[in-house]
Protein backbone atom coordinates (compact mmCIF):
# COMPACT_ATOMS: atom_id res chain seq x y z
CA UNK A 1 0.00 0.00 0.00
CA UNK A 2 1.80 2.97 1.31
CA UNK A 3 -0.32 5.19 -0.78
CA UNK A 4 -2.22 7.22 1.63
CA UNK A 5 -5.10 10.13 0.63
CA UNK A 6 -6.84 12.54 2.61
CA UNK A 7 -9.33 10.53 4.91
CA UNK A 8 -13.07 11.11 4.19
CA UNK A 9 -13.85 9.91 7.50
CA UNK A 10 -12.90 8.53 10.62
CA UNK A 11 -13.66 5.00 9.35
CA UNK A 12 -11.43 5.62 6.16
CA UNK A 13 -8.84 7.03 8.32
CA UNK A 14 -8.69 3.64 10.08
CA UNK A 15 -9.36 1.71 7.42
CA UNK A 16 -6.47 2.65 5.45
CA UNK A 17 -4.28 2.23 8.39
CA UNK A 18 -6.02 -0.68 10.35
CA UNK A 19 -7.48 -2.31 6.97
CA UNK A 20 -11.00 -2.75 9.67
CA UNK A 21 -13.10 -3.83 6.56
CA UNK A 22 -11.17 -6.57 5.55
CA UNK A 23 -10.26 -7.68 9.17
CA UNK A 24 -14.20 -7.33 9.64
CA UNK A 25 -15.16 -9.59 6.98
CA UNK A 26 -12.91 -12.37 7.74
CA UNK A 27 -13.58 -12.34 11.35
CA UNK A 28 -17.07 -12.17 11.05
CA UNK A 29 -19.62 -10.97 8.26
CA UNK A 30 -17.56 -13.67 5.81
CA UNK A 31 -17.15 -15.83 8.16
CA UNK A 32 -19.37 -18.83 7.66
CA UNK A 33 -20.95 -21.51 10.07
CA UNK A 34 -23.39 -24.23 8.95
CA UNK A 35 -26.75 -23.59 9.35
CA UNK A 36 -27.22 -27.21 11.01
CA UNK A 37 -25.56 -26.85 14.51
CA UNK A 38 -27.60 -26.81 17.98
CA UNK A 39 -26.86 -24.71 20.98
CA UNK A 40 -24.22 -26.87 22.40
CA UNK A 41 -21.90 -25.41 19.64
CA UNK A 42 -22.87 -21.96 21.86
CA UNK A 43 -20.49 -23.39 24.64
CA UNK A 44 -17.38 -21.65 23.13
CA UNK A 45 -19.08 -18.43 23.36
CA UNK A 46 -20.06 -19.27 26.69
CA UNK A 47 -16.71 -19.99 27.93
CA UNK A 48 -15.16 -16.77 26.19
CA UNK A 49 -18.02 -14.91 28.03
CA UNK A 50 -17.31 -16.79 31.07
CA UNK A 51 -13.38 -15.92 30.82
CA UNK A 52 -14.32 -12.61 30.35
CA UNK A 53 -15.81 -12.48 33.67
CA UNK A 54 -12.97 -14.34 35.23
CA UNK A 55 -10.78 -11.38 34.08
CA UNK A 56 -13.05 -8.60 35.09
CA UNK A 57 -13.49 -9.82 38.68
CA UNK A 58 -9.92 -11.15 38.76
CA UNK A 59 -8.62 -7.65 38.61
CA UNK A 60 -10.88 -6.37 41.32
CA UNK A 61 -10.00 -8.87 43.52
CA UNK A 62 -5.96 -8.31 42.89
CA UNK A 63 -6.39 -5.25 44.17
CA UNK A 64 -7.25 -6.28 47.91
CA UNK A 65 -5.37 -9.16 47.89
CA UNK A 66 -2.27 -9.89 49.56
CA UNK A 67 0.16 -12.65 48.64
CA UNK A 68 1.52 -13.68 51.96
CA UNK A 69 1.34 -15.86 54.45
CA UNK A 70 0.12 -13.90 57.33
CA UNK A 71 -2.30 -12.08 55.41
CA UNK A 72 -3.90 -13.76 53.01
CA UNK A 73 -6.61 -15.36 54.55
CA UNK A 74 -7.87 -12.03 56.16
CA UNK A 75 -7.33 -10.51 52.68
CA UNK A 76 -9.83 -12.31 51.52
CA UNK A 77 -12.00 -13.39 53.99
CA UNK A 78 -12.15 -9.75 56.01
CA UNK A 79 -11.33 -6.90 54.01
CA UNK A 80 -12.58 -8.32 50.67
CA UNK A 81 -15.78 -9.99 51.88
CA UNK A 82 -16.55 -7.44 54.41
CA UNK A 83 -14.90 -3.82 53.86
CA UNK A 84 -14.48 -3.49 49.89
CA UNK A 85 -17.76 -2.15 49.18
CA UNK A 86 -19.36 -4.78 46.38
CA UNK A 87 -16.23 -6.92 47.55
CA UNK A 88 -18.20 -10.34 48.12
CA UNK A 89 -19.64 -9.70 44.41
CA UNK A 90 -16.50 -9.76 42.98
CA UNK A 91 -15.42 -13.08 44.84
CA UNK A 92 -18.72 -14.58 44.52
CA UNK A 93 -18.41 -13.74 40.15
CA UNK A 94 -14.54 -15.71 40.43
CA UNK A 95 -15.79 -18.53 42.73
CA UNK A 96 -18.65 -19.43 41.02
CA UNK A 97 -17.35 -18.80 36.96
CA UNK A 98 -14.07 -20.97 37.99
CA UNK A 99 -16.19 -23.68 39.05
CA UNK A 100 -19.16 -23.44 36.05
CA UNK A 101 -16.02 -22.88 33.17
CA UNK A 102 -15.59 -26.48 34.12
CA UNK A 103 -19.18 -27.64 33.78
CA UNK A 104 -19.04 -25.64 30.21
CA UNK A 105 -15.67 -27.00 29.08
CA UNK A 106 -16.86 -30.60 29.99
CA UNK A 107 -20.31 -30.42 28.21
CA UNK A 108 -17.90 -28.68 24.91
CA UNK A 109 -15.28 -31.21 25.11
CA UNK A 110 -18.18 -34.08 25.17
CA UNK A 111 -19.89 -32.41 22.47
CA UNK A 112 -16.88 -32.52 20.62
CA UNK A 113 -16.30 -36.47 20.93
CA UNK A 114 -20.19 -36.80 20.20
CA UNK A 115 -20.36 -35.74 16.92
CA UNK A 116 -16.50 -36.25 15.98
CA UNK A 117 -15.30 -32.51 15.86
CA UNK A 118 -12.15 -34.07 16.35
CA UNK A 119 -11.55 -35.70 12.99
CA UNK A 120 -10.58 -35.33 9.63
CA UNK A 121 -8.35 -31.88 9.42
CA UNK A 122 -9.97 -30.67 12.86
CA UNK A 123 -7.43 -32.66 14.93
CA UNK A 124 -5.71 -29.33 15.95
CA UNK A 125 -8.99 -27.47 17.31
CA UNK A 126 -9.35 -30.92 19.49
CA UNK A 127 -5.43 -30.72 20.54
CA UNK A 128 -5.35 -26.82 21.21
CA UNK A 129 -8.48 -27.23 23.20
CA UNK A 130 -7.19 -29.92 25.22
CA UNK A 131 -4.09 -27.56 26.02
CA UNK A 132 -6.55 -24.99 27.16
CA UNK A 133 -8.13 -27.44 29.34
CA UNK A 134 -4.70 -28.26 31.16
CA UNK A 135 -3.86 -24.82 31.77
CA UNK A 136 -7.31 -23.66 32.75
CA UNK A 137 -6.90 -26.79 34.92
CA UNK A 138 -3.37 -25.08 36.81
CA UNK A 139 -4.81 -22.16 36.75
CA UNK A 140 -7.75 -22.89 38.93
CA UNK A 141 -5.84 -25.06 41.37
CA UNK A 142 -3.37 -21.93 41.71
CA UNK A 143 -5.78 -20.19 42.21
CA UNK A 144 -7.09 -22.39 44.55
CA UNK A 145 -4.23 -21.67 47.09
CA UNK A 146 -4.26 -17.94 47.17
CA UNK A 147 -6.64 -17.63 50.17
CA UNK A 148 -4.40 -19.72 52.13
CA UNK A 149 -7.01 -22.14 53.91
CA UNK A 150 -6.76 -25.37 55.10
CA UNK A 151 -7.89 -27.32 51.66
CA UNK A 152 -5.36 -24.68 49.85
CA UNK A 153 -2.29 -25.76 52.03
CA UNK A 154 -3.19 -29.31 52.17
CA UNK A 155 -4.24 -29.52 48.21
CA UNK A 156 -1.08 -27.57 47.83
CA UNK A 157 0.97 -30.13 49.79
CA UNK A 158 -0.98 -33.19 48.73
CA UNK A 159 -0.71 -32.23 44.62
CA UNK A 160 3.18 -31.04 44.48
CA UNK A 161 4.16 -34.10 46.41
CA UNK A 162 2.38 -36.17 43.22
CA UNK A 163 5.85 -34.28 41.20
CA UNK A 164 8.02 -37.08 43.80
CA UNK A 165 7.13 -39.63 41.23
CA UNK A 166 6.17 -42.46 43.59
CA UNK A 167 8.94 -44.84 44.34
CA UNK A 168 11.39 -42.23 42.37
CA UNK A 169 11.97 -40.00 45.19
CA UNK A 170 12.08 -37.18 43.35
CA UNK A 171 12.08 -35.09 47.27
CA UNK A 172 14.52 -32.40 45.86
CA UNK A 173 12.07 -31.43 42.52
CA UNK A 174 9.35 -31.14 45.06
CA UNK A 175 11.25 -28.95 47.13
CA UNK A 176 12.47 -26.99 44.24
CA UNK A 177 8.56 -26.57 43.16
CA UNK A 178 7.86 -25.54 46.67
CA UNK A 179 10.94 -23.32 47.23
CA UNK A 180 10.84 -24.27 50.73
CA UNK A 181 10.24 -28.06 52.48
CA UNK A 182 6.42 -27.26 53.15
CA UNK A 183 4.43 -25.14 51.19
CA UNK A 184 5.28 -21.90 52.66
CA UNK A 185 5.55 -18.04 51.60
CA UNK A 186 8.33 -18.75 48.34
CA UNK A 187 5.00 -21.55 47.69
CA UNK A 188 2.07 -18.83 47.91
CA UNK A 189 3.60 -16.01 46.34
CA UNK A 190 5.02 -18.26 43.13
CA UNK A 191 1.49 -19.50 42.89
CA UNK A 192 -0.05 -15.97 42.93
CA UNK A 193 2.55 -15.08 40.08
CA UNK A 194 1.68 -18.11 37.89
CA UNK A 195 -2.31 -17.15 38.50
CA UNK A 196 -2.08 -13.76 37.78
CA UNK A 197 0.56 -13.48 35.11
CA UNK A 198 2.01 -16.52 33.32
CA UNK A 199 -1.04 -18.53 33.07
CA UNK A 200 -3.41 -15.92 31.93
CA UNK A 201 -1.01 -15.05 29.29
CA UNK A 202 -0.76 -18.76 27.95
CA UNK A 203 -4.42 -19.26 28.59
CA UNK A 204 -4.80 -16.18 26.17
CA UNK A 205 -2.16 -17.26 23.89
CA UNK A 206 -3.70 -20.42 23.71
CA UNK A 207 -7.56 -19.35 22.59
CA UNK A 208 -6.05 -17.52 19.97
CA UNK A 209 -4.45 -20.59 18.67
CA UNK A 210 -8.13 -22.62 19.38
CA UNK A 211 -9.92 -19.97 16.92
CA UNK A 212 -7.47 -19.88 14.28
CA UNK A 213 -7.38 -23.92 14.12
CA UNK A 214 -11.05 -23.16 13.72
CA UNK A 215 -10.70 -21.03 10.91
CA UNK A 216 -9.80 -23.01 8.28
CA UNK A 217 -11.26 -26.17 8.96
CA UNK A 218 -14.71 -24.90 9.78
CA UNK A 219 -16.72 -25.64 12.77
CA UNK A 220 -17.94 -29.33 12.22
CA UNK A 221 -21.92 -29.45 11.93
CA UNK A 222 -24.79 -31.95 13.54
CA UNK A 223 -25.05 -34.20 10.87
CA UNK A 224 -20.88 -34.51 10.16
CA UNK A 225 -21.45 -33.42 6.78
CA UNK A 226 -19.14 -32.34 4.47
CA UNK A 227 -20.16 -28.92 3.42
CA UNK A 228 -18.44 -26.73 0.36
CA UNK A 229 -17.96 -23.56 2.20
CA UNK A 230 -17.09 -21.85 -0.85
CA UNK A 231 -20.04 -22.75 -3.06
CA UNK A 232 -22.22 -22.42 -0.11
CA UNK A 233 -21.07 -18.71 0.91
CA UNK A 234 -21.03 -17.76 -2.34
CA UNK A 235 -25.14 -18.82 -3.07
CA UNK A 236 -25.57 -17.14 0.05
CA UNK A 237 -23.62 -13.62 -1.12
CA UNK A 238 -25.77 -14.42 -4.50
CA UNK A 239 -28.89 -13.58 -1.85
CA UNK A 240 -30.11 -17.14 -1.63
CA UNK A 241 -30.07 -16.78 2.03
CA UNK A 242 -32.58 -19.90 2.23
CA UNK A 243 -30.86 -22.29 -0.25
CA UNK A 244 -27.71 -22.01 1.41
CA UNK A 245 -26.16 -23.97 4.15
CA UNK A 246 -24.20 -21.88 6.31
CA UNK A 247 -24.63 -18.38 7.08
CA UNK A 248 -22.55 -15.12 8.17
CA UNK A 249 -21.15 -15.19 11.80
CA UNK A 250 -21.88 -11.89 12.38
CA UNK A 251 -24.61 -10.94 12.99
CA UNK A 252 -26.72 -13.71 11.77
CA UNK A 253 -25.06 -16.66 13.63
CA UNK A 254 -24.17 -14.48 16.94
CA UNK A 255 -27.79 -13.62 17.31
CA UNK A 256 -28.46 -17.15 18.29
CA UNK A 257 -25.47 -17.33 20.28
CA UNK A 258 -25.95 -14.55 21.97
CA UNK A 259 -29.86 -15.63 23.13
CA UNK A 260 -27.88 -19.19 24.68
CA UNK A 261 -25.26 -16.77 26.32
CA UNK A 262 -28.41 -14.54 27.57
CA UNK A 263 -29.73 -17.50 29.06
CA UNK A 264 -26.62 -18.80 30.67
CA UNK A 265 -26.30 -15.76 32.07
CA UNK A 266 -29.33 -15.87 34.32
CA UNK A 267 -28.73 -19.25 35.47
CA UNK A 268 -24.60 -17.93 36.01
CA UNK A 269 -25.96 -14.68 38.33
CA UNK A 270 -28.77 -16.98 39.47
CA UNK A 271 -25.56 -18.62 41.50
CA UNK A 272 -23.74 -15.96 42.16
CA UNK A 273 -26.54 -14.41 44.11
CA UNK A 274 -28.06 -17.32 45.65
CA UNK A 275 -26.05 -20.49 45.53
CA UNK A 276 -22.45 -19.20 45.51
CA UNK A 277 -21.44 -21.54 48.57
CA UNK A 278 -21.23 -24.69 45.86
CA UNK A 279 -18.18 -22.92 45.04
CA UNK A 280 -16.49 -22.76 48.30
CA UNK A 281 -15.35 -25.39 50.06
CA UNK A 282 -16.03 -25.04 53.72
CA UNK A 283 -13.23 -26.42 54.88
CA UNK A 284 -11.28 -23.59 53.15
CA UNK A 285 -12.30 -21.27 55.82
CA UNK A 286 -9.94 -22.65 58.42
CA UNK A 287 -6.99 -20.80 58.07
CA UNK A 288 -3.95 -22.92 56.79
CA UNK A 289 -2.53 -24.99 59.50
CA UNK A 290 0.54 -27.00 58.69
CA UNK A 291 0.68 -29.39 61.69
CA UNK A 292 -3.61 -30.49 61.31
CA UNK A 293 -4.74 -32.40 58.00
CA UNK A 294 -8.49 -31.98 57.67
CA UNK A 295 -10.49 -35.66 57.41
CA UNK A 296 -10.73 -35.55 53.95
CA UNK A 297 -8.79 -34.41 51.31
CA UNK A 298 -10.38 -33.99 47.95
CA UNK A 299 -10.13 -32.20 45.18
CA UNK A 300 -13.39 -29.37 43.71
CA UNK A 301 -15.39 -31.32 41.86
CA UNK A 302 -14.25 -30.93 38.12
CA UNK A 303 -10.68 -33.20 39.16
CA UNK A 304 -12.80 -35.76 41.45
CA UNK A 305 -12.57 -38.09 38.00
CA UNK A 306 -9.03 -37.75 37.60
CA UNK A 307 -8.10 -37.89 41.54
CA UNK A 308 -10.40 -41.13 41.87
CA UNK A 309 -8.20 -42.59 38.93
CA UNK A 310 -5.55 -41.68 41.37
CA UNK A 311 -6.75 -43.11 44.63
CA UNK A 312 -7.49 -46.89 44.58
CA UNK A 313 -4.33 -48.43 43.41
CA UNK A 314 -1.22 -48.45 45.28
CA UNK A 315 1.78 -45.81 44.59
CA UNK A 316 3.44 -46.65 41.57
CA UNK A 317 0.90 -47.86 40.05
CA UNK A 318 -2.05 -44.89 41.14
CA UNK A 319 0.36 -42.42 39.71
CA UNK A 320 0.94 -44.01 36.14
CA UNK A 321 -2.93 -44.60 35.89
CA UNK A 322 -3.36 -40.69 36.65
CA UNK A 323 -0.78 -39.80 34.28
CA UNK A 324 -2.71 -42.01 31.54
CA UNK A 325 -5.80 -39.77 32.40
CA UNK A 326 -4.16 -35.95 32.07
CA UNK A 327 -2.72 -37.37 28.33
CA UNK A 328 -5.28 -40.14 27.31
CA UNK A 329 -7.17 -37.28 25.85
CA UNK A 330 -5.04 -35.49 23.44
CA UNK A 331 -4.87 -38.83 21.66
CA UNK A 332 -8.48 -38.94 20.56
CA UNK A 333 -8.03 -38.07 17.27
CA UNK A 334 -5.52 -40.88 16.78
CA UNK A 335 -7.16 -43.38 18.26
CA UNK A 336 -10.47 -43.17 16.74
CA UNK A 337 -9.35 -45.31 13.81
CA UNK A 338 -12.75 -44.61 12.22
CA UNK A 339 -13.22 -42.16 8.85
CA UNK A 340 -16.92 -41.29 9.69
CA UNK A 341 -17.17 -37.69 11.36
CA UNK A 342 -20.83 -38.22 12.23
CA UNK A 343 -23.17 -38.34 15.53
CA UNK A 344 -22.50 -41.14 18.24
CA UNK A 345 -25.68 -42.26 17.44
CA UNK A 346 -25.14 -43.42 14.27
CA UNK A 347 -21.63 -44.87 14.92
CA UNK A 348 -22.50 -48.27 16.42
CA UNK A 349 -20.08 -49.45 19.16
CA UNK A 350 -18.95 -46.36 19.23
CA UNK A 351 -22.11 -44.82 20.68
CA UNK A 352 -22.22 -47.57 23.37
CA UNK A 353 -18.68 -46.11 24.09
CA UNK A 354 -19.35 -42.85 24.09
CA UNK A 355 -22.51 -42.95 26.80
CA UNK A 356 -20.10 -45.54 28.46
CA UNK A 357 -16.99 -43.08 29.03
CA UNK A 358 -19.65 -40.40 29.57
CA UNK A 359 -21.30 -42.22 32.75
CA UNK A 360 -17.98 -43.71 34.24
CA UNK A 361 -16.84 -40.41 34.68
CA UNK A 362 -19.37 -39.66 36.49
CA UNK A 363 -19.19 -42.13 38.92
CA UNK A 364 -15.91 -41.38 38.92
CA UNK A 365 -16.54 -37.99 40.04
CA UNK A 366 -19.21 -39.09 42.76
CA UNK A 367 -16.58 -41.85 44.43
CA UNK A 368 -13.57 -39.24 44.01
CA UNK A 369 -16.30 -37.15 46.98
CA UNK A 370 -16.73 -40.14 48.79
CA UNK A 371 -14.40 -41.34 51.35
CA UNK A 372 -11.91 -44.11 50.50
CA UNK A 373 -13.96 -46.40 52.43
CA UNK A 374 -15.51 -50.33 51.71
CA UNK A 375 -17.96 -50.69 48.88
CA UNK A 376 -16.78 -46.90 47.80
CA UNK A 377 -13.30 -48.09 47.14
CA UNK A 378 -14.73 -50.91 45.07
CA UNK A 379 -16.85 -48.91 42.96
CA UNK A 380 -14.07 -46.46 42.52
CA UNK A 381 -11.55 -49.20 41.74
CA UNK A 382 -13.87 -50.86 38.96
CA UNK A 383 -14.79 -47.40 37.36
CA UNK A 384 -11.02 -46.22 37.56
CA UNK A 385 -10.04 -49.62 35.50
CA UNK A 386 -13.09 -48.99 33.15
CA UNK A 387 -12.14 -46.23 31.95
CA UNK A 388 -8.59 -47.45 30.83
CA UNK A 389 -9.81 -50.19 29.35
CA UNK A 390 -12.58 -48.19 27.22
CA UNK A 391 -9.75 -46.09 26.33
CA UNK A 392 -7.42 -49.11 25.16
CA UNK A 393 -10.72 -50.61 23.59
CA UNK A 394 -11.35 -47.16 21.39
CA UNK A 395 -9.22 -48.11 18.12
CA UNK A 396 -10.48 -51.87 18.05
CA UNK A 397 -14.00 -50.69 18.22
CA UNK A 398 -13.15 -48.03 15.64
CA UNK A 399 -10.99 -49.62 13.59
CA UNK A 400 -14.03 -52.30 13.20
CA UNK A 401 -16.46 -49.51 12.01
CA UNK A 402 -18.24 -49.30 8.69
CA UNK A 403 -17.35 -46.37 6.90
CA UNK A 404 -20.62 -44.82 6.32
CA UNK B 1 27.59 -18.26 -3.43
CA UNK B 2 30.18 -16.04 -1.03
CA UNK B 3 27.06 -14.13 0.28
CA UNK B 4 25.28 -17.36 1.01
CA UNK B 5 27.74 -18.79 2.82
CA UNK B 6 28.32 -15.24 4.73
CA UNK B 7 24.83 -15.13 5.83
CA UNK B 8 24.65 -19.04 6.80
CA UNK B 9 27.83 -17.59 8.84
CA UNK B 10 25.93 -15.11 10.53
CA UNK B 11 23.37 -17.49 11.10
CA UNK B 12 25.17 -19.75 12.99
CA UNK B 13 27.53 -17.25 15.11
CA UNK B 14 24.17 -15.75 16.01
CA UNK B 15 22.54 -19.32 16.73
CA UNK B 16 25.40 -20.10 19.11
CA UNK B 17 25.49 -16.52 20.82
CA UNK B 18 21.56 -16.97 21.38
CA UNK B 19 21.97 -20.68 22.38
CA UNK B 20 24.50 -20.02 25.06
CA UNK B 21 22.40 -16.86 26.58
CA UNK B 22 19.50 -19.58 26.58
CA UNK B 23 21.41 -22.41 28.91
CA UNK B 24 22.71 -19.44 30.76
CA UNK B 25 19.11 -18.11 31.34
CA UNK B 26 17.56 -21.76 32.21
CA UNK B 27 20.01 -22.19 34.37
CA UNK B 28 19.39 -18.34 36.63
CA UNK B 29 15.71 -19.63 36.18
CA UNK B 30 16.00 -23.00 37.69
CA UNK B 31 18.27 -20.93 40.63
CA UNK B 32 16.00 -18.76 41.25
CA UNK B 33 13.31 -21.44 42.33
CA UNK B 34 15.34 -22.89 44.48
CA UNK B 35 14.76 -22.65 48.29
CA UNK B 36 16.37 -19.22 49.78
CA UNK B 37 19.86 -19.88 52.07
CA UNK B 38 17.28 -18.47 54.98
CA UNK B 39 14.86 -21.15 54.69
CA UNK B 40 17.41 -24.11 54.26
CA UNK B 41 19.38 -22.52 57.20
CA UNK B 42 16.33 -22.66 59.69
CA UNK B 43 17.01 -26.44 60.42
CA UNK B 44 17.90 -27.99 63.43
CA UNK B 45 15.17 -28.47 66.22
CA UNK B 46 16.14 -29.93 69.94
CA UNK B 47 14.11 -32.00 71.69
CA UNK B 48 13.92 -33.14 75.30
CA UNK B 49 13.40 -36.67 75.73
CA UNK B 50 12.09 -36.95 79.43
CA UNK B 51 9.55 -34.35 78.66
CA UNK B 52 7.00 -36.84 76.43
CA UNK B 53 4.10 -39.28 78.41
CA UNK B 54 3.91 -42.59 77.58
CA UNK B 55 1.30 -43.55 74.85
CA UNK B 56 0.73 -39.68 73.99
CA UNK B 57 1.28 -38.33 70.64
CA UNK B 58 3.02 -35.28 70.81
CA UNK B 59 3.88 -33.21 67.42
CA UNK B 60 6.76 -31.38 67.34
CA UNK B 61 7.50 -29.03 64.32
CA UNK B 62 10.89 -29.19 62.47
CA UNK B 63 11.29 -27.81 58.79
CA UNK B 64 7.73 -26.69 58.58
CA UNK B 65 6.82 -30.39 58.98
CA UNK B 66 4.91 -32.21 61.67
CA UNK B 67 6.83 -34.49 64.10
CA UNK B 68 5.66 -37.34 65.60
CA UNK B 69 7.49 -38.09 68.99
CA UNK B 70 5.90 -41.26 71.08
CA UNK B 71 7.22 -42.42 74.09
CA UNK B 72 6.38 -46.50 74.38
CA UNK B 73 4.76 -48.32 77.85
CA UNK B 74 6.45 -50.86 78.95
CA UNK B 75 4.45 -53.15 77.03
CA UNK B 76 4.69 -51.79 73.99
CA UNK B 77 8.72 -51.64 74.04
CA UNK B 78 8.43 -55.41 75.28
CA UNK B 79 6.29 -56.62 72.45
CA UNK B 80 8.46 -55.04 69.78
CA UNK B 81 9.58 -57.41 66.61
CA UNK B 82 13.20 -56.90 65.41
CA UNK B 83 11.93 -55.21 62.48
CA UNK B 84 10.33 -52.84 64.44
CA UNK B 85 12.83 -52.76 67.25
CA UNK B 86 15.31 -51.02 63.95
CA UNK B 87 12.55 -48.15 63.23
CA UNK B 88 12.92 -46.86 67.37
CA UNK B 89 15.08 -44.63 69.00
CA UNK B 90 16.45 -45.93 72.32
CA UNK B 91 16.96 -43.00 74.74
CA UNK B 92 17.84 -44.54 78.53
CA UNK B 93 16.87 -47.36 78.20
CA UNK B 94 12.78 -45.60 77.29
CA UNK B 95 11.52 -46.67 73.56
CA UNK B 96 10.51 -44.05 71.38
CA UNK B 97 8.97 -43.31 67.82
CA UNK B 98 10.12 -40.40 66.01
CA UNK B 99 8.71 -39.87 62.79
CA UNK B 100 7.47 -37.53 60.21
CA UNK B 101 4.23 -36.60 60.60
CA UNK B 102 3.28 -37.04 56.97
CA UNK B 103 1.56 -40.14 55.07
CA UNK B 104 4.55 -41.70 52.64
CA UNK B 105 1.53 -42.02 50.33
CA UNK B 106 0.54 -38.60 49.41
CA UNK B 107 1.90 -36.53 52.43
CA UNK B 108 -1.15 -35.96 54.37
CA UNK B 109 -1.28 -36.48 58.49
CA UNK B 110 -2.32 -39.67 60.44
CA UNK B 111 -3.85 -39.59 63.32
CA UNK B 112 -2.86 -41.67 66.37
CA UNK B 113 -5.18 -43.73 68.14
CA UNK B 114 -3.93 -44.70 71.63
CA UNK B 115 -5.96 -47.14 72.27
CA UNK B 116 -5.33 -49.81 69.69
CA UNK B 117 -2.29 -48.12 69.62
CA UNK B 118 -1.95 -47.47 65.59
CA UNK B 119 -2.24 -44.43 63.15
CA UNK B 120 -4.85 -43.68 60.56
CA UNK B 121 -4.62 -41.81 57.39
CA UNK B 122 -7.88 -40.74 56.48
CA UNK B 123 -6.81 -39.88 53.03
CA UNK B 124 -6.27 -43.35 51.43
CA UNK B 125 -6.97 -45.22 54.71
CA UNK B 126 -3.67 -45.95 55.03
CA UNK B 127 -2.90 -47.48 58.33
CA UNK B 128 0.60 -47.74 60.11
CA UNK B 129 1.36 -49.68 63.67
CA UNK B 130 2.77 -47.56 66.63
CA UNK B 131 6.52 -47.74 65.35
CA UNK B 132 5.33 -45.67 62.41
CA UNK B 133 5.75 -49.13 60.07
CA UNK B 134 2.83 -49.80 57.86
CA UNK B 135 0.55 -52.10 58.25
CA UNK B 136 -1.98 -51.37 55.16
CA UNK B 137 -1.66 -49.49 51.66
CA UNK B 138 -1.95 -47.12 50.27
CA UNK B 139 2.01 -45.98 51.80
CA UNK B 140 4.60 -48.02 50.02
CA UNK B 141 6.45 -47.84 53.54
CA UNK B 142 6.84 -46.69 57.09
CA UNK B 143 7.01 -43.25 58.36
CA UNK B 144 9.95 -41.29 57.38
CA UNK B 145 12.35 -40.82 60.30
CA UNK B 146 13.76 -37.49 60.20
CA UNK B 147 17.90 -37.25 60.59
CA UNK B 148 18.59 -36.91 64.47
CA UNK B 149 21.50 -37.13 66.53
CA UNK B 150 21.15 -38.54 70.39
CA UNK B 151 22.63 -36.26 72.78
CA UNK B 152 22.39 -37.28 76.72
CA UNK B 153 18.78 -36.82 77.28
CA UNK B 154 18.17 -34.64 73.98
CA UNK B 155 17.50 -35.44 70.40
CA UNK B 156 18.49 -33.20 67.84
CA UNK B 157 16.68 -32.99 64.46
CA UNK B 158 18.70 -32.10 61.65
CA UNK B 159 21.52 -33.76 62.11
CA UNK B 160 22.45 -37.22 60.98
CA UNK B 161 24.08 -38.72 64.39
CA UNK B 162 25.07 -42.80 64.00
CA UNK B 163 22.19 -44.50 64.58
CA UNK B 164 20.60 -42.38 62.36
CA UNK B 165 23.34 -43.14 59.76
CA UNK B 166 22.40 -46.55 60.23
CA UNK B 167 18.66 -46.93 59.83
CA UNK B 168 19.63 -45.53 56.55
CA UNK B 169 22.19 -48.14 55.65
CA UNK B 170 19.59 -51.00 56.44
CA UNK B 171 17.27 -49.14 54.99
CA UNK B 172 14.84 -48.76 57.51
CA UNK B 173 14.04 -44.92 56.39
CA UNK B 174 14.99 -43.00 53.40
S1 LIG C 1 -1.96 -39.68 51.93
FE1 LIG C 1 -2.08 -41.16 53.50
S2 LIG C 1 -3.08 -42.79 52.57
FE2 LIG C 1 -2.87 -41.35 50.92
Amino acid sequence: MAHFEKAKSLHDWLNQRLAVDAVRRVMATEYWIPKNINFLWAMGMILAVTFGLLLVSGIFLLMYYQPNVATAFDSVNYTIMKEVEFGWLWRHIHGVAASVVFLIIYIHMFTGIYYGSYKKGREMIWISGMLLFVTFSAEAFSGYMLPWGQMSYWAGMVITNLFAGGSLHADGLVEWIRGDYVPAQAFLNRFFMLHVLLLPLAILALIGLHFAALRIPHVNNQDGEEIDFEAEAAKYKAGDKAGSKVIAFANDFMSKDMMVVGIYLVFFFYLVFYHYGFAMDPVNFDPADGLKTPAHIYPEWYFLWSYEILRPFPTDPGLIAFGFAQVIFFLLPFLDRSPNAVPASRRGLFNVWFWVMLVDMIVLTAMGKLPPEGIFSTIGLVAAITFIVLWILLPFITKKEKEL
Amino acid sequence: MKDSSRRGFMGKAFGAVAGVGAVASLYAMKKSWDPLPSVKAAGFTTLDMSAYKENELVTEKWRGKPIFVLKYTADMLAKLTEQQKARSIMINGEGYLVNLGLCTHLGCIPSYNPDDKSFLCACHGGTYDYTGDVTKAPPPRGLDIPPFKVEGNTLVLGEEGPEYKNMKANGVTL
